[in-house]
């Protein structure tokens, strides 16, 4: 069977075996539904509670300060417009290079509300960092809420969101951070960044070899919420609906699981990113982003007058799995808000290849990599110079 | 070979059926793309398992691929459908009609619309648990904008006459919903027949996985929602959110199967109710909630006079089943489905609901019959309220001393 070597862990990631194993039974016999009072329902409970537990231990959160969904988007989705919904209307802001389950809640929230909520995109620089001086422009507006993601999915790029909400928190905000793409790859403590004034986190499973159908808000209880699923009352009536045991039990275990392996995964991954640098300077291609604190696995490049597709596609052929643009930006064909936020231009943007790299990886694929790589581009380029 | 406790709970979910298990388990293993993933392998692979999938969820209620909208569960369907419509045709209209015996879901949301501003005629059911065409047409008003009735009721088993109801809504322009979680694989759905324009699907309740549901969405004529969840722009901008691809290739098969052996399976089904309700209506003082003719063939609901509810549940312990709605068991009310059909507080809280499914046996039944026998009347025995009613006291004319 053709097996692509897989350098896309930012898009989704293989599932670790021993989840599989941990999920099987509720796939089997215990089948129950947690709210059934009966032994089968109060087993799928228990399985239930242990994974809530194994979440929060995993970011140093409380489990009652743990909300599962369906996924990362709803997630953010819930806070944003749960958050929205309970507070007095005013300025709503978000960096200009969050995930669009962000922005596009936040886009919904304003156009609901005819003018009473208004959004401010927080500008980044060249090497997507947050604009300081933009930022504390944003914060002086004295917005209501501020989401600001805590790793970049495109560049990789980290932000500081302890000294971002120690500054929002001044100003009354209540601060979110999508830390879907940060969790397992860097260390998160929600009981200090909650010190600090971030109220709540997003957390998926599949970013962490766990299954996808299960996410998380973790969220500081002094935060009001408006349930955006109403019904049977699950989840303390912030997210009905039958829960997902298997899936929740399957993230649970991944979270344990991934902070058990954070500190030798990132540097390995650094590692195998390093050697893909070193090789990708001598190709001539642009690194974005390497100016600022990145996660360890993610490195967003292009090659001069090489369009990411048509790279992409060739290197899929040759046996390497990577993406152009993010995952998520479906049928998009303009360049990715993160690369324009950026102020990379449009037809450099249109060159960007992301790999991301995770726990089955290893040195030779990267050398691999290189090779076929430098391959492509070497007949992309003989085309390019044959036709004109 | 019985295995304890039996589970007669069906309708609070169903094991996934091991042929579904199979087939989801390398969408979980080597085949983990995300089917969002456009430039590589994994990526087009989990895509195509998806599209198969949904070929097979349309193909359940005769519509097409393109209707259908995958969602978390029929909670989220329930939730998109009607704050969807009810906000995307707010200009028309701010009146919702409902049913009082919905699903928390439906209900739920109806009251979330109305802290909105929008009105809501919840509809009371007959006795047997059945609305008429009548009392619907009479609840229409000029601003009627959505209305939500359940195929099949999930405490009762009642199916209610949505083709009916559907026709009446087409040609006021009014947009139906219909909360089908409980009614696929139990009675046909055609969507080309039924005048229908939104559907709650769900396969946790048809030997699916938890955690994936779906929701029609008619185009001819075209329903508009406003989306619940933003992000990327999935399911053509309804539903936003990485798309888990093995949950809806276990939907999928689910939901073929259940194309492929309904009709004999509610048979064989249908026939084990019936012997069920033979030997409970051998007790003395039950009662059968629900129409019995208008009902799926899985569900039996009785009531157990002069029997504590409590202590009935304990005392049959060897079987599983639900006193109640699974999904509000938190709180020790009596169901509010019951109530509503006008059963007392007392009747309400001694009612079992009893959901038969694939698995189960001639020998279950037999034991639970036994079993109920045994210990309604050691129950009995001790109950002064039964005494009474033995010896032919009329306990509605008790004057109860207070203590």
């Amino acid at each position: 069977m053709f097996a692509p070597v897989y350098f896309d862990h930012n898009a989704t990631t293989p599932l670790d075996p021993a989840v599989l194993e941990a999920m099987l039974p509720y796939l089997g016999t215990r089948f129950g539904n947690a709210s059934s009072r009966h032994d089968y329902g109060r087993a799928a409970r228990r399985a239930i509670d242990e994974a809530r537990s194994r979440v929060a231990a995993a970011v140093g959160a409380h489990p009652t300060e743990v909300i599962f969904t369906s996924g990362g988007s709803e997630a953010n989705n819930l806070f944003l417009r749960g958050a929205a919904a309970c507070l007095r209307p005013g300025l709503l802001a978000i960096s200009a290079v969050e995930h669009p389950s962000v922005r596009e809640p936040a886009r919904q929230i304003v156009a609901a509300a005819q003018g009473a909520w208004r959004v401010r995109e927080i500008k980044v620089d060249g090497e997507g960092r947050i604009d300081q001086e933009d930022y504390q422009a944003t914060i002086a507006e004295q917005p209501r809420l501020v989401s600001v993601m805590l790793a970049n999915n495109e560049t990789g790029a980290l932000h500081d969101v302890e000294a971002l909400a120690a500054a929002a928190r001044r100003n009354g905000a209540a601060f979110h951070s999508d830390a879907v793409q940060a969790l397992g790859k860097v260390a998160i403590d929600f009981r200090k960044l909650n010190a600090a004034g971030v109220n709540a986190l997003t957390l998926s499973a599949h970013k962490i070899n766990g299954p996808k159908g299960a996410a998380a808000l973790v969220v500081d209880k002094r935060v009001e919420l408006q349930a955006q699923i109403s019904g049977g009352g699950q989840e303390r009536g912030l997210r009905s609906g039958t829960e997902n045991v298997a899936a929740i039990v399957g993230f649970g275990l991944a979270c344990e699981l991934t902070c058990a392996r954070l500190a030798a995964g990132a540097e390995k991954a650094a590692a195998l990113r390093s050697r893909l640098e070193q090789g990708l300077l001598g190709l001539g291609a642009r690194v974005f982003a390497a100016g600022a604190d990145r996660l360890p696995n993610t490195s967003y490049f292009a090659v001069p007058d090489i369009e990411g597709e048509t790279l992409v596609g060739k290197l899929d052929r040759a046996g390497f799995a990577v993406a152009s643009g993010s995952a998520c930006a479906s049928a998009a064909i303009e360049p990715s808000h993160v690369m324009a936020a950026m102020g990379v231009a449009p037809e450099v943007a249109r060159g960007a290849v992301r790999v991301s790299f995770g726990a089955g990886n290893t040195s030779e694929q990267v050398s691999e990599f290189l090779a076929a790589l430098g391959e492509t581009v070497f007949q992309l380029r003989r085309l390019v110079a044959l036709a004109g | 070979m019985l295995k304890f406790p039996i589970y007669l709970d069906y309708s609070a979910t169903t094991p996934v059926d091991p042929r579904v298990a199979d087939k989801m388990i390398p969408y979980l293993c080597e085949k983990f793309g995300n089917p969002a993933s456009r430039s590589h392998a994994y990526g087009w692979e989990a895509d195509a398992a998806v599209e198969v999938a949904r070929v097979e969820v349309a193909a359940l209620i005769n519509a097409d691929a393109k209707d259908i909208v995958w969602t978390s569960g029929a909670t989220e369907s329930n939730n998109l459908a009607i704050k969807g419509a009810a906000n995307f045709y707010s200009g028309k209209g701010k009146h919702l009609i409902t049913v009082s015996t919905e699903h928390k879901a439906v209900l739920d949301t109806m009251r979330e619309l109305e802290r909105q501003g929008f009105e809501v005629s919840y509809l009371a059911p007959a006795d047997n648990g059945l609305i008429s065409v009548e009392q619907f047409k009479q609840a229409l008003r000029p601003d009627t904008i959505v209305a939500s009735v359940m195929a099949v009721n999930n405490e009762i088993g009642v199916i209610q006459p949505i083709a009916e109801l559907g026709e009446i809504c087409r040609d006021k322009g009014i947009v139906f919903h219909v909360d089908a979680a409980q009614a696929t694989g139990k009675m046909p759905l055609d969507m080309a027949a039924l005048k229908v324009d939104l559907m709650s699907l769900c396969a946790h309740k048809t030997y699916g996985p938890k955690g994936i549901g779906a929701l029609y969405v008619r185009r001819k004529p075209r329903i508009r929602l406003e989306a619940q969840i933003h992000g990327g722009g999935h399911e053509r901008g309804l539903r936003s959110g990485t798309l888990a691809t093995h949950q809806i290739v276990g939907m999928g098969e689910a939901f073929r199967l259940a194309r492929e052996e309904m009709a004999s399976e509610n048979l064989r089904i249908g026939a084990l109710r019936d012997r069920l309700l033979k030997g409970v209506t051998e007790i003395e003082e039950t009662y059968v909630n629900g129409d019995l003719v208008h009902r799926v063939p899985h569900n039996l609901n009785v009531s157990f006079n002069f029997v504590e509810g409590e202590s009935l549940i304990m005392a049959i312990k060897d079987v599983a089943v639900s006193s109640g709605s699974a999904c509000t068991s938190a709180s020790l009310e009596p169901s509010y489905v019951l109530r509503a059909l006008g059963r007392s507080d007392e009747l309400a809280h001694s009612s079992i609901r009893f959901t038969l499914g694939r698995f189960t046996t001639e020998e279950e039944i037999d034991y639970t019959v036994k079993l109920l026998h045994a210990k309604i009347a050691k129950l009995r025995e001790l109950s002064p309220l039964w005494e009474m009613h033995q010896e032919g006291v009329d306990l509605d004319t008790v004057q109860w001393a207070a203590h």
